[in-house]
């Protein structure tokens, strides 16, 4: 044990310059690291320890992704295309209902059900057709279309993959530096962005022009009753705050291909936006068809403007004004260019952290971190002299070693990893201390300093080995179900256990051994 | 250079085992107010399992709390909790959920920030609602659940059954121990909280195994020795590492705790406790419970070979 060969001095050597280099970015200045990295070989990243939301403020919300809405919506558009078909193929066909993602249909007249199958069979090939009958010996008196749950899975990751897509382009309109959004889970995307001090509300941008009903009379539109084949939606500059309009589109914002802000007739902020050949041919036929009538253009279910059309509008381009402000009319531009998410998002978990505050908590961490080494330093020296001191410099080789893993591992420093770094200060002396005690002990019972400090080192590995790998246990515990910031904490946590391992069995032994040679004592002082 | 340690006597000779019905009588006290307060009062849920919603605001002057919780209790939000936090300039409110989806909980943010004007700095915003709040009470949960019984199967790896046995009785002892002090002093009880609970696990433990380590060895050293003696010369040959290190580790927490900020204080003022009852139950729990459980050194006899002294630091 007190021998070290030349290669094992070395390795330890170089395993702590190493981290001190690794560190030293997170402890100079922006400046000085530009320069660092300038002069510093390339292989080392240069890199600083990535600060959390909560140190560097921030905004962290968690969405859930309301799939069911989106599958319930393609069993009600089944429901109606059944009775379409039926109607095509002259069946006449009753207690028509969605049960869950599934539709029902029977024939009136019970011996048409395999006619009513063919028809139905090819309507859509998401959905899977069964015949059932009252029970299971009973003839089949009606027809189940079930929606496939391969068809159901492709639907929900394509919507989850668009639902991010869609969320990233908003975001990076932002000018958010380093946004993060990613999928979480099956129905969760968790959207981070650092620096943030609120998070910009992410609407739908479902955008659809529809004709005004003009049959709704004002009582039934102050009732919020829509005449047939109508709705009632909201509008802020109606008299009335609501509009009738008619319930199918003109066109709907899936043909839409681009859009922009400009400037109105009276010099007030509007949206230019554009349609795509099929869309352009919808809007210019309807254009023409009700020249004088008046049309809405709905977004997310509300009415943004409502003009009356003047003219045939035949290039596929139209404009939506209103009160907007510039903010408000580029915000829009900026919705129905990136594209409408395919579903509702409902926020499940939302968390913002002022710029200062996170300031605030970094300076507190830096203050009780180096006063917990002061403290530390100051009882450890007083407690073994120093022994005390070689165990001291072990735990800055140690602090170091926490910094550049972090920074190598690209791991993120959060304000409980702060306080993971500071208990783990506490917690570094204790295999030193094991080991003092251990070499005390020898000495007692009469070894020779050399022997006493080789068994020593010796005899406490095995305790220092069983001590930390039960913290571990408990570390990786946190760091499987613990969220965000816990996270952050088990991994310093850990990280400090298997660097403060290395330090006190290898650094401190090393330092000890080298002083023995040094000075070749006749009596330890401890 | 000597330090103070190398002139204080190695081995004090208390009779820990002697006194060791103080010690259980005290942790059944402690365990059976702490289970029932958690009955009667139960703990002070933070917004990360009840789910609501949380601001921390900077006032420019002194906070006029009284003032605020007026206002605030004006826009009928339900349960509004206000209180200073670390310094006198800042408040944190607390408000229930909202019924409803996410517009309820923004317009309900934003009436708050409106009520209170503008010379508020927000320094904090959260809203959890209630599906996440409940899976966190579940992984937080199954993470001590899974610790333990993670230790628990190390420790028999390692060390005898009966040693499994006492470790984990030492662990659910702090377990409690933490939680009640939290249900007793209605300090919040969050993530962070689930976290501190678990780090005192990992450190209760390690100072359980480095006491138990020290009996194995003792067991095979000193065969005739009765169980008690070897028990409390085991304690006494750790009690100054023991010490030393609950000291460092206290001295580190201690810095934490006045300079650390406030929105930690509650995981430090766990983690104290903790330390302080972890080091308790190594010797008093722990370390008892092996004369409870019958642990002889016989049992040792078929792992340990005719070399006494040294094949148990050897072994592993």
């Amino acid at each position: 044990m007190v021998h070290f060969s030349k290669f094992k001095i070395f390795s330890i050597v170089l395993l702590c310059v190493l981290s001190l280099l690794y560190a030293v970015p997170n402890v100079v200045g922006d400046e000085a690291l530009e320069e660092w990295q300038s002069s510093m070989p390339s292989w080392l990243p240069g890199q600083t320890v990535n600060l959390g939301l909560d140190l560097q403020g921030g905004s962290y919300r968690l969405l859930r992704v309301e799939f069911q809405d989106v599958l319930q919506q393609r069993v009600r558009d089944l429901r109606t295309e059944v009775r379409n078909a039926a109607r095509g193929a002259r069946i006449r066909i009753s207690g028509l209902a969605t049960e869950g993602l599934s539709v029902v249909v029977r024939p009136q007249r019970a011996e048409q059900i395999d006619e009513l199958a063919v028809v139905l069979a090819d309507l859509n090939p998401d959905f899977e057709l069964i015949q059932e009958g009252a029970d299971e010996n009973s003839p089949p008196t009606r027809i189940r279309l079930n929606f496939r749950q391969f068809a159901q899975d492709d639907l929900t990751a394509s919507i989850m993959q668009q639902a991010i897509e869609v969320i990233r382009r908003r975001v990076d309109a932002l000018g958010t530096t380093e946004p993060l959004i990613q999928q979480q889970g099956d129905d969760r995307i968790l959207v981070q962005l650092p620096g943030a001090t609120s998070f910009p509300p992410i609407p739908r941008g479902q955008l659809s022009i529809h004709l005004v009903d003009i049959n709704a009379s004002q009582t039934q539109i102050a009732q919020g009753n829509a005449p047939e084949g109508s709705q009632i939606v909201p509008y802020a500059e109606s008299p009335l705050g609501a509009v009738s309009i008619r319930r199918d589109p003109i066109v709907r914002g899936d043909n839409l291909v681009g859009a922009s802000t400009g400037v109105g007739i009276a010099g007030d902020p509007v949206v230019n936006f554009r349609f795509d050949g099929e869309g352009a041919r919808k809007f210019g036929d309807a254009t023409v068809e009700h020249t004088g009538r008046q049309m809405a253009i709905v977004l997310d279910g509300e009415v943004l403007s409502a003009p009356v059309i003047r003219e045939p509008i035949l290039g596929g381009a139209g404009q939506i004004s209103g009160n907007f402000t510039v903010q408000d009319a580029s915000d829009l531009a900026l919705i129905l260019r990136s594209g409408a998410l395919p579903a509702e998002l409902t926020p499940l978990e939302e968390r913002t952290v002022g710029p200062s505050l996170g300031a605030d908590s970094v300076a507190a961490g830096q203050t009780a971190s180096l006063i917990a080494i002061g403290f530390v330093t100051l009882f450890m020296i007083a407690a073994y002299g120093l022994f005390g001191g070689f165990a001291m410099f072990a735990l800055s080789i140690n602090i170091a070693a926490i910094f550049a893993l972090l920074s190598a591992l690209g791991a993120t420093l959060t304000l409980p990893g702060i306080a993971g770094i500071v208990l783990t200060i506490g917690i570094a002396v204790d295999a030193n201390v094991l080991i003092f005690e251990r070499i005390r002990e020898e000495l007692r019972n009469g070894r020779t300093p050399i022997s006493a400090i080789d068994s020593g080192y010796g005899r406490a590995l095995t305790t220092i080995i069983d001590a930390s790998l039960t913290t571990l246990i408990a570390a990786a515990c946190l760091f499987a179900f613990g969220a965000g910031p816990i996270r952050g904490f088990a991994v310093t946590l850990a990280v400090g256990i298997l660097t403060s391992m290395f330090t006190a069995i290898m650094v401190t032994r090393l330092m000890v051994v080298l002083w023995l040679r040094q000075t070749k004592p006749s009596t330890l002082p401890l | 250079m000597k330090g103070f340690v190398s002139y204080t006597p190695s081995n004090l000779g208390i009779p820990f085992m002697k006194r060791r019905v103080i010690g259980f009588v005290l942790s059944a006290l402690l365990i059976v107010f702490g289970i029932g307060d958690l009955f009667v009062q139960g703990l002070n849920f933070g917004i990360d399992f009840r789910g609501g919603i949380l601001l921390e605001v900077q006032t420019e002057g002194p906070a006029d709390i009284g003032t605020m919780r007026q206002d605030l209790n004006a826009l009928n939000l339900g349960e509004v909790t206000l209180q200073e936090f670390g310094a006198d300039d800042v408040a944190l409110i607390r408000v229930q959920r909202q019924e409803g989806d996410e517009t309820a909980q923004a317009a309900a943010i934003e009436s708050i920030k409106e009520v209170l004007g503008s010379e508020f700095e927000l320094r904090r915003q959260e809203f959890v609602g209630p599906q996440v709040g409940e899976e966190l009470i579940q992984a937080g949960i199954l993470a001590i659940v899974f610790s333990l019984l993670g230790i628990l199967v190390y420790v028999w790896f390692r060390f005898e059954w009966q040693f499994a046995v006492g470790a984990v009785a030492a662990l659910l002892h702090d377990t409690i121990a933490t939680i009640a002090l939290f249900s007793l002093t209605q300090m919040e009880f969050n993530l962070s909280t689930v976290a501190a609970v678990l780090t005192i696990a990992g450190y209760s433990i390690n100072d359980t195994v480095v006491v138990f380590d020290r009996m194995r060895e003792n067991l095979r050293k000193y065969k005739r020795e009765s169980l008690i003696t070897i028990i409390d010369r085991s304690l006494n040959e750790t009690l100054t590492r023991t010490l030393l290190t609950s000291g460092t580790t206290l001295l580190a927490l201690i810095a934490l705790w006045f300079f650390g900020g406030e929105v930690i204080r509650g995981f430090t003022v766990a983690l104290i406790w903790g330390i302080v009852i972890g080091t308790y139950s190594s010797i008093f729990i722990a370390a008892p419970l092996l004369i409870f459980l019958n642990l002889r050194p016989e049992q040792l006899d078929r792992v340990s070979g005719e070399d006494k002294s040294d094949q148990a630091a050897v072994r592993s």
